[in-house]
């Protein structure tokens, strides 16, 4: 048997019939073999990354996702490079499926979080990281709740620094796994109309997803209240749509962010049962999908708010496959950014 | 990459031609047949990107003598690389993929060119993580001399022994483009 | 007997319509009449001004000085010298030190410490409400008395509208005017960059123009209703511009100022976060300084301010959400003003730019200054105004280094700061 049909496969082609010889050959010269080279040490957001740079991303995903399979999980490519998974703003998923990747490709990990660290104390975030570097710290996964930390940091570090979410502004590899699941589930992004659910306006998972998505060529549409999504979204290459029962028969994906009825929300909209009421994906809104469009949620889910219970846990749900392939997005921008010398 | 259909690099000196090439895989294919009585234990694991298409002319060629098929894979080296960090251009991971279990197995790491034998380490370390097979043996096109670790090739296309500045250059129809052929570039 | 004489300057004196080469003379730190200094011809200082502008002395209307409290960031020494290399003779300083300048006895404080220790005439401003808190008045008829120029809360807004229309009352009582940072808390929320297109991208809680409209249409309407001349600080958007230029249409005593950063950025400066461009109110978007052109153009926007907030390196070099807000201005003000609303976008012409740094706030706060009448305090700025010049931060008077504007090639600046007939600054 031609185990490197198999591995063809994890690089996002749906060959599924057994190759001649001759068909082989042909198939092996249709594998892509990309030319470009990765020379950023940070990833800071997709606003800032090319379609080809994308692209590429998700192409060295394929290729750790396929670690996942092995007895042994685990290759060298960053043995001996410490990373430190800095999350000021608190989170537990996120993490454990850096520290997961960074395990995987053989890195020392270090959890610190702001009660763990001096910032408390009224130590700088700056003064922070340049302690977290004096210890030979090679890449830093930063978790802020203020925009622009991540920058912040990367413009004074020599370490890479991978942002895990800044504040509204961007969470990249949350965006990138939801692109890679996208591809894998679907076999492209480019034409395909994928539609966010939820409060916009606050998620930095929106917003990176649309960089990306419009980035590959996907039509983007924006559902959720008028306060949570304003029309000056239509300015970054998107449509604005306040009624869901008219968009979704037309969508490829539907992504729901979670939603949340803070404080500082109740001013945006008046609770989540109205929420849910207008804008959840109950059974009967996820009765008016395509059959095979893709349910996607960032997780951790809201059952019963912005999404159904049953409905999470069906067929059309890709949920859990974007935790799974969260593992390898991150694991190859690990190995991007923190593989490079400087 | 050489996309363009010119042949030669500059100033290199023909070592095989597509003929040669065809000959000597059909040999190591006899060899291994010879080596391994039981063929169905063996996996031919080439390196991308020409040693994979390497293992897939070498299982051809074993197909026709034995009317087998043998098992074919594929791994990738550079994620098992021991210099990650240190080169100015980062090495392109591809997925690997191997039948497994790899208990009681032989596998023949296949590529084009052994050198330092770097790769070839990295390669094993790689195996190692789909599993314990019961011997591992290595094939190569050309042996160019110059290791650096101690490894040396069981089946061995050609012995081309070069000086350390040489560069060789193999192109094969599949992976190039080009017709096949090694090319010896001299400095 | 102490003598000067400024030589073939283009005297420019907009209180008595004077634009003419002529010499000008300098006797005992007053100006003097011509014939004054012709006994003398030993121990006359000849100050050479063929090709420059002899205006007189600048007067920026909205300076941060930082003492009390804050003389990490800048002291009234360090501000006056910073005031005085960028061509300024008085400058006015705001309330929100620590203690807040909400009594006589920090007024007092302030005078001293001006007296003592500054180049430049200081003039302090009293807070409208105690510790600028928006909740009681604060003593105004007392720091009338201590000597203020001005109230205002600026660092803050009164937002009880009632509270602020007897506070307009009561400075109406001893004449003094009111100055106002227009910011609707509600409105602003925790926004920290202009409300638009480029904090949806950035993901930056946004600071819509309409929480400055509002205040703004506020204080018209206490104008109007107390009779007493309310004053608009740094005002930034369109909106502002065109209800302050319809007030005013009307004859309500409104008046609106403007910074050079609101003019010479806008922001799209933000989308890498740096904190060098984080002020309030924010940098806006072009149509709003195109407004703000149009409104100095029109005399709508009569005052020109720099809005100096200096801030320590260590307290600006943090993540965008915990900068403070603010930059420094007084050293780039009159550069910026000359190269983009004389020079580039030819809004306004020299004369006017002078006019509105020197007769403009003298009638705004009440002040024997800002003209080259005989008799007059010899507090004179030498400029030339077409001087090609690079900032150059780290050469600065100031204490504190946040500026944007690092490195930006101006055209025009002041070559010599004279107070009371004593030059405190030459280039």
């Amino acid at each position: 048997m031609d185990f490197s049909k198999r591995a063809a496969k994890c690089e996002g082609r749906r060959d599924r019939k057994p190759v001649s010889a001759s068909r082989r050959n042909q198939h092996a010269r249709r594998v892509r073999y990309p030319a470009m080279n990765w020379n950023r040490k940070d990833l800071l957001g997709l606003r800032e990354l090319s379609a080809d740079e994308i692209n590429f991303i998700l192409e060295t995903a394929d290729a750790f996702k396929q670690v996942g399979t092995r007895e042994i999980k685990k290759v060298p490519a960053l043995r001996g490079k410490t990373l430190v998974n800095f999350f000021v703003e608190p989170s537990t998923r996120t993490r454990i499926s850096f520290e997961l990747a960074a395990f995987r490709l053989s890195a020392d990990v270090i959890n610190l979080s702001a009660s763990t660290s001096s910032l408390t104390k009224g130590e700088t975030l700056k003064d922070t990281a340049r302690n977290l570097e004096a210890l030979h710290a090679d890449i830093l996964v930063l978790r802020h709740s203020s925009a622009g930390a991540p920058q912040f940091l990367a413009q004074r570090l020599k370490a890479s620094v991978i942002n895990a979410g800044d504040g509204a502004h961007e969470h990249p590899t949350q965006a990138l796994l939801d692109l890679y699941t996208i591809r894998e589930k679907r076999g492209k992004i480019a034409g395909l109309h994928v539609v966010i659910v939820g409060d916009i306006l606050f998620s930095r998972v929106a917003r990176s997803n649309i960089f990306g998505l419009v980035k590959l060529g996907a039509r983007v549409t924006l559902v959720g209240p008028t306060t949570l999504v304003p029309r000056e979204f239509e300015k970054l290459g998107v449509a604005v749509s306040h009624e869901i029962d008219n968009v979704l028969p037309e969508a490829d994906v539907v992504n729901l962010l979670r939603i949340q009825h803070e404080r500082q929300r109740k001013e945006y909209f008046p609770g989540l049962s109205e929420y849910t009421a207008l804008f959840g994906l109950t059974k009967g809104r996820a009765r008016l999908l395509k059959p095979d469009c893709l349910i996607m949620h960032p997780g951790p889910i809201n059952r019963g708010v912005e999404i159904d219970s049953d409905v999470a846990d069906g067929a059309q749900s890709v949920i859990l496959d974007q935790v799974t392939n969260g593992l390898a997005v991150r694991m190859a921008v690990l190995y991007l950014c923190g593989g490079i010398s400087t | 990459m050489n996309k363009s259909k010119q042949s030669s690099p500059s100033a290199a000196v023909p070592i095989m031609d597509a003929e040669a090439i065809r000959r000597a895989l059909r040999r190591i294919a006899h060899e291994i047949v010879e080596r391994n009585p039981d063929l169905r234990s063996v996996v031919l694991a080439g390196i991308p990107s020409r040693g994979d298409e390497i293992g897939r002319r070498i299982a051809g060629f074993i197909a026709e003598i034995e009317k087998i098929e043998v098992d074919v894979g594929v791994i990738d080296v550079a994620m098992h690389r021991d210099d990650v960090g240190t080169r100015a251009q980062l090495p392109i991971v591809k997925a690997s993929q191997l039948p497994t279990p790899l208990e009681g197995r032989t596998v023949i790491i296949v590529d084009d060119v052994l050198f330092t034998g770097r790769t070839v380490r990295a390669a094993i370390d790689a195996i190692g993580s789909f599993g314990r097979p019961a011997r591992i043996q290595l094939a190569t096109l050309i042996d160019r001399g110059h290791r650096e670790l101690p490894i040396r090739a069981d089946y061995v296309g050609k012995n081309l022994p070069t000086a350390a500045n040489e560069k060789i250059r193999v192109r094969l129809d599949q992976t190039d483009g080009e017709p096949d052929a090694v090319w010896l570039e001299k400095q | 007997m102490n003598a000067a004489i400024i030589r073939n300057g283009r005297v420019i004196d907009p209180a008595n319509n004077r634009d003419e080469v002529i010499d000008l003379a300098i006797v005992d730190g007053r100006i003097a009449e011509r014939s004054e200094v012709r006994g003398q011809t030993s121990e006359v200082e000849e100050i050479d001004a063929s090709g420059l502008i002899v205006a007189p002395g600048l007067i920026d209307v909205h300076v941060h000085l930082r003492e009390p409290g804050f003389g990490h960031k800048e002291t009234i020494e360090s501000g006056a010298r910073a005031a005085a290399a960028g061509g300024f003779t008085t400058i006015v300083c705001m309330p929100n030190t620590s203690p807040v300048a909400d009594s006589p006895a920090t007024i007092a404080w302030i005078k001293d410490r001006a007296a003592e220790t500054a180049c430049v005439n200081v003039l302090p401003t009293g807070a409208i409400s105690k510790n600028i808190a928006g909740e009681e008045l604060a003593p105004i008829g007392s720091l009338a008395q201590a000597g203020v120029v001005a109230i205002t809360d600026d660092g803050r807004c009164i937002q009880n509208h009632e509270l602020m229309r007897r506070a307009v009352e009561y400075a109406r009582m001893v004449g003094l005017p009111v100055l106002d940072h227009c910011q609707d808390y509600n409105l602003v929320g925790n926004g920290v960059m202009h409300e638009g297109y480029w904090s949806t991208l950035l993901g930056l809680p946004g600071w819509p123009a309409a929480g400055e409209e509002a205040i703004v249409m506020r204080n018209i309407l206490l104008a109007e209703l107390c009779t007493h001349h309310i004053h608009c600080q740094h005002v930034t958007s369109a909106g502002s511009v065109r209800l302050i230029r319809e007030a005013r249409a009307r004859g309500i005593k409104i008046s609106g100022e403007v910074c050079p950063h609101h003019i010479a950025l806008t922001d799209e400066a933000l989308q890498n976060f740096d904190t060098n461009y984080k002020m309030n109110p924010p940098l806006r978007a072009q149509a709003d300084v195109d407004a703000l052109l149009e409104g100095v153009a029109d005399g709508t926007l009569s005052i020109l301010a720099s809005d100096h907030a200096p801030h320590a390196d260590f307290e600006k070099e943090v993540e965008f959400d915990a900068a403070p807000f603010g930059i420094i201005g007084l050293e780039t003000e009159l550069g910026l003003f000359l190269d983009l609303l004389v020079h580039k976008h030819r809004k306004i012409d020299i004369l006017r730019l002078i006019e509105m740094y020197t007769l403009e706030p003298a009638k705004l706060l009440g002040l024997e200054a800002g003209t080259l009448s005989v008799g007059a305090a010899a507090d004179i700025t030498l400029i030339d105004p077409d001087l090609e010049w690079t900032v150059k931060i780290d050469k600065f008077e100031s204490a504190s280094r946040n500026s944007p504007f690092d490195g930006w090639t101006l055209k025009g600046r002041a070559v010599r700061t004279i107070v009371r007939g004593k030059t405190v600054w030459k280039l």
